[in-house]
């Protein structure tokens, strides 16, 4: 125990100090915290603008869509705080400051996501969290020891998910560098595809979200298994227990691309 | 010698612009994935709604989600600019040594590059619409002439307004606060992910008070041939005015902000 703490305590001292640099502006730190809050309730937003005129979209009512949007928002949400600061490896690449990274005795990845933690995003994971508790309440859900398993695992599996996105992208980049935004249309768009219901998606797109990045695994299907929904015909009702095999060839990707994008790296020179 | 002035500084911008191939091609990526998930989502409701949402069918829809994403590498719905970035180092107080308005150089610039952006970002995303997804679009030539118009406008207004966000920097100087308020309410406001037709009366009311939708939803709207004859002039008349608007305190902003600037360090 003792030697966890002693291994960790660089990582630790790194996490609390960028915690108290967002506070001590506190005037930003506040409208930060108003903004995320907005964003995610604007993304709700959304949402209830298109379930206004009609009454289900592939298959989900407006009930069992803020669900879905609950569940993608917060794990998605909580995987932006943890490691959506992979997004600035563009720019330690351009500056060359990532060679920085290679000086200190610690792996490389390891010190990128403890590098910074985004503590506005906690405002966003807010409403994700309102939307799920919500979500569960207005839906009709028959509570058991296996229904209380499953949102445990979309909600873990959810999060391993998003985070391996990010590390995916951050890999990435080490090939891309000025093309960031490529990574983005399967980062955010995923966190896009995640809330909608997946019933809706044609050929490609079922292809590309519900199986290479498996964003329909994060909260579309584990919703559909919980509310005992038929779901689409192309994936069977009990494959929301499925979502932590998603999470794991979510990492098994993100970590190959990780590890091709810094052998391919070749120094910042200088 | 004025115009010249700021042509020169236009088609810098645009050639600024032009060496980030790879970043263009991103860009590409990304808006037609959007646009794809877009196609899904809102083609089921329109089919959900018995064929007429809000006045849209599939073709019009489709004409909506094309555009609007084509555009989105030209309009700044990000509230980030390399203005805000100045005016927070003190750079800024270079370019006021310069025989140049500061104000309309920064737009000169901004609109060379957005209009650049419609190259590489903007019509391929319309062509990969029309040709793979299928929209509608008009046939009446004055059409065009008038979208045009109203696309050129809608990029102007986009550089007009972001500039007023950069420009709290002289008071602020830390602006992230309000790009990110700025990013929340363009986007819905543009109608960037659904068009304002479908927001409620006092929803849809609320955006019209705004700059907003003169950056997207009404170009999109005039060129897709959604309205057409005294309601596009109506449209592209509301533009004007919030161009003047914007323009107008960006000027007021400028030499306020000029006087009120401080910048810290020797």
């Amino acid at each position: 125990m003792g030697d966890l703490a002693a291994r960790t305590a660089p990582y630790r001292a790194v996490l609390a100090s960028r915690m108290r640099s967002q506070r001590s502006y506190r005037a930003n730190f506040a409208l930060d915290l108003a903004s995320s809050a907005l964003v995610g309730f604007v993304e709700l937003a959304e949402v209830w603008v298109i379930f206004r005129s009609v009454d289900s979209l592939g298959g989900l009512d407006l009930a069992a869509v803020v669900l879905v949007f609950g569940v993608a928002d917060l794990t998605f949400s909580l995987a932006d705080l943890a490691f959506g600061h992979c997004d600035t490896i563009p720019t330690y690449l351009r500056a060359g400051t990532l060679d920085v990274f290679y000086l200190r005795p610690q792996p490389l990845l390891l010190q990128l996501i403890t590098s910074d933690i985004s503590l506005r995003r906690l405002a966003r994971a807010g409403v994700g969290a309102t939307a799920l508790v919500v979500g569960l309440a207005i839906n009709d859900v028959a509570w058991s020891a296996s229904s209380v398993a499953l949102v445990a695992l979309a909600l873990a599996s959810g999060f391993a998910t998003f985070a391996a996105m990010f590390v995916w992208a951050a890999g990435a980049q080490f090939y891309l560098i000025d093309g960031a935004e490529a990574t983005n249309a399967f980062v955010y768009g995923g966190r896009y595809a995640a809330t909608q219901p997946a019933a809706v998606w044609d050929r490609p797109l079922k292809a590309v979200f519900g199986f290479l990045f498996p964003m329909a695994f994060t909260a579309y299907l584990p919703v559909v298994t919980l509310l005992g929904l038929p779901g689409p015909e192309w994936m069977p009702g009990w494959l929301g227990w499925c979502a932590p095999v998603a999470a794991l060839w979510a990492w098994l990707l993100a970590l190959l691309t990780w590890r091709a994008g810094v052998r391919h790296y070749q120094g910042g020179g200088g | 010698m004025f115009v010249r002035t700021y042509a020169r500084l236009f088609v810098a911008g645009f050639r600024r612009q032009s060496t980030y191939r790879l970043a263009a091609l991103g860009g590409l990526v990304a808006n037609t994935t959007f646009g794809l998930l877009k196609v899904a989502l809102l083609f089921a409701a329109v089919d959900a709604a018995g064929g007429q949402l809000s006045g849209y069918d599939v073709g019009a829809m489709s004409a909506y989600i094309w555009i609007s994403q084509g555009l989105l590498g030209s309009i700044n719905l990000f509230g980030r600019t390399d203005m805000a970035v100045r005016i927070r180092s003190g750079d800024v107080a270079v370019d006021f040594l310069r025989p140049v308005d500061v104000h309309l150089a920064t737009i000169a610039t901004e609109v060379g590059r957005s209009v650049f952006a419609l190259l590489p970002r903007g019509l391929p995303s319309v062509a990969i619409g029309a040709f793979v997804v299928g929209m509608s679009l008009p046939d009446d030539p004055a059409a065009y002439v008038l979208g045009a118009l109203s696309i050129v406008l809608g990029i102007v207004v986009s550089a007009t307004t972001v500039y007023l966000v950069a420009a709290t920097g002289f008071w602020l100087v830390e602006t992230r606060g309000v790009e990110i308020l700025y990013m929340v309410v363009s986007g819905f406001f543009a109608g960037l992910f659904v068009p304002i037709r479908l927001f409620p009366d006092w929803l849809h009311a609320a955006a019209t008070a705004t700059p907003f939708p003169s950056m997207m939803m009404y170009p999109v709207d005039v060129i897709s041939g959604r309205v057409d004859g005294a309601e596009s002039a109506g449209l592209v008349g509301l533009q004007v005015f919030w161009l003047a608007t914007t323009i107008a305190a960006g000027q007021l902003a400028t030499r306020a902000g000029r006087r009120r600037l401080e910048v810290q360090g020797g």
